[in-house]
């Protein structure tokens, strides 16, 4: 008997075109949750702008806040934020790498390293205002760190950290074994091994990690408002030890005013820390995008 | 970690083994998978460590350079010395081994770097005092690599083919300037062609180096090999001159083994 490659019976057929049919709807279906998801991020991002858009000039950029619509800007804000962000990058990639560094590479699979492990997992999903509590009593009040940009940054590391010690954890173990060996083999010490091939090899995924961690950093509020970042600020920040205002701060700031221009000054500050994001990842990704030619 | 370093001059003449095994058991977790083995690898000769999969020679060969250190239930048993020196001893650092007795494995994995990097990142961590441009082109030649690569020294060493690749980690541990370059199945990834080529190759490092390679391919073992040693189950069954234990050898198994009657 030969192999027909059309159904023969009825039923076969039947059978077939249901199973056709089935593939094409569910290929619909994720289609249009797709869409429907970018759709209402659009229809977002038109209303902020709609609103915002006219605000914003360098005047905007260049001023303080006012109890004057016309006169408020958000120079203390976006200098905070700016700062914030800085500090927070220098806290916790160096921990985070590192942590995820030991657990992968040194720690061996010991009692300790599975009790860390599970912790960092449940720190990932703990609501932010928790953090927000646990700066206040350490760095805040504990330390004697005041009110202070450091605090705030401080906070926000312990927030971030289980987010960039897990993405950097999955990158260091997708490195094969085989690069691991040849270094070792080589005479290469652990260190030496992860330091020239492991962590290049990692650099892109640990970077996505990065970019993730601190875009949470940059958008959180509750944390910020726990510790005392929810004040009147004249000033630009000079030093770690100053206070600060941020930009989430400033934004849920104005939107709680019930003047209406208040609330489209908002949406201008909105469009600032969206700019401030984009270009942050962007650079991340040109940085990563690099690297993985150079792995190539 | 401070360590004493294996002192290659003590070396005499008269020695012309450079690795002793001397009951070598190793058991992951429990199971042992090498069991009691004795045998010498002779200086500047190829030995060869043949037998069915899972017969526990790939085991015995990593402990030669403790490469099983890495292997967190693994325990070794036994003696095993290097000019004379037990590689297992307190004082003696993992890392120096690894410095004399190099290694190519069965998958070729060059670093995701370019072909000179692969071959000089050795030799740089080791802190080489000489040229590292003329190392690098010296090893590359003595793994016969130089002629194809020498334009494209930056290109990266995921672009070779799987054969250049394999010479390239042989240049690479060449570079090293080991004493002993231990061998895992180094061409069970390879074609035909690029087999033969690092079969000459062996032969051509043979007046400079000792070789022990790892094979499942006897044809392999009974061309290139001075020595071979036949193991099963762990165990090992026969060590003679290759062409005795090929032609006319003493255990019925062996016999067995090499004239294709089983594994």
């Amino acid at each position: 008997m030969t192999a027909s490659l059309t159904r023969s019976t009825a039923k076969q057929a039947h059978h077939m075109r249901r199973r056709h049919a089935k593939a094409r709807v569910f290929a619909k279906f994720c289609g249009l949750v797709t869409w429907l998801g970018t759709a209402l991020l659009l229809v977002l991002l038109w209303q902020i702008f709609s609103d915002g858009l006219r605000w914003l000039d360098i005047d905007f950029l260049r001023s303080f806040p006012s109890r004057f619509p016309e006169r408020a800007g958000i120079l203390s804000a976006l200098a905070g934020t700016l700062w914030l962000i800085s500090l927070v990058a220098i806290i916790s990639i160096p921990v985070g790498v590192a942590t995820a560094i030991y657990i992968e590479e040194f720690g061996g699979k010991g009692k300790l390293v599975k009790i860390i492990d599970i912790n960092i997992s449940n720190l990932a999903g703990v609501p932010s205002i928790v953090y927000g509590i646990i700066g206040l009593t350490l760095f805040v009040r504990g330390l004697q760190l005041e009110r202070s940009l450091i605090s705030g940054a401080l906070t926000m590391s312990l927030l971030i950290l289980p987010v960039i010690i897990i993405a950097s954890r999955e990158a260091i173990r997708t490195v094969p074994d085989s690069i691991r060996h040849a270094a070792i083999a080589l005479g290469g010490t652990q260190w030496q091994t992860v330091w020239s091939h492991v962590l290049p090899a990692s650099f892109p995924g640990i970077l996505t990690g990065v970019i993730l961690g601190l875009s949470r950093a940059i958008g959180e509020t509750a944390p910020l408002i726990m510790i005392g970042a929810l004040t009147y600020v004249a000033f630009v920040p000079e030093g770690p030890m100053d206070s600060f205002t941020a930009l989430p701060i400033q934004i849920f700031n104005w939107v709680s005013r019930p003047q209406e221009e208040f609330h489209e000054l908002a949406a201008a500050a909105i469009i600032v820390l969206l700019v401030v994001l984009l270009s942050m990842n962007s650079l991340a990704i040109f940085i990563r995008h690099k690297m993985e030619k150079k792995l190539q | 970690m401070s360590s004493q370093s294996i002192n290659v001059e003590t070396v005499t003449t008269e020695l012309d083994n450079i690795l002793e095994m001397e009951n070598v058991s190793v058991a992951y977790a429990g199971n042992y998978a090498v069991k009691n083995v004795s045998f010498n690898v002779a200086r500047n000769a190829i030995t060869s460590i043949i037998g069915p999969s899972g017969c526990g020679k790939s085991t015995l060969l990593r402990c030669l350079n403790r490469m099983n250190d890495f292997i967190l239930d693994a325990s070794i048993e036994g003696n095993i010395r290097f000019e004379g020196q037990d590689i297992y001893a307190r004082e003696v650092d993992a890392v120096e081994v690894r410095h004399h007795i190099g290694m190519v494995f069965q998958k070729p994995n060059p670093f995701p770097k370019s072909i000179f990097k692969n071959v000089a990142w050795g030799p740089t961590v080791n802190r080489y005092q000489g040229s590292i441009t003329e190392l690098v082109e010296r090893s590359l030649k003595q793994a016969s690599l130089w002629d194809e690569v020498k334009d494209r020294l930056n290109d990266s060493a995921l672009g070779l083919s799987g054969g250049q690749q394999q010479r390239l980690c042989i240049a690479r541990a060449l570079a090293m300037e080991p004493n002993v370059l231990l061998m895992d199945e180094p061409c069970s990834a390879l074609d035909p062609i690029s087999t033969a080529h690092i079969e000459d190759l062996m032969f051509d490092l043979k007046s400079r180096y000792t070789i022990v390679i790892v094979t499942h391919n006897m044809q392999q073992a009974s061309r290139v090999s001075d020595y071979t040693a036949f193991m099963e189950m762990g165990n090992l069954i026969e060590f003679d001159e290759s062409e005795r234990l090929f032609t006319r050898p003493s255990n019925q198994r062996t016999e067995d083994y090499v004239s294709g009657r089983f594994g």
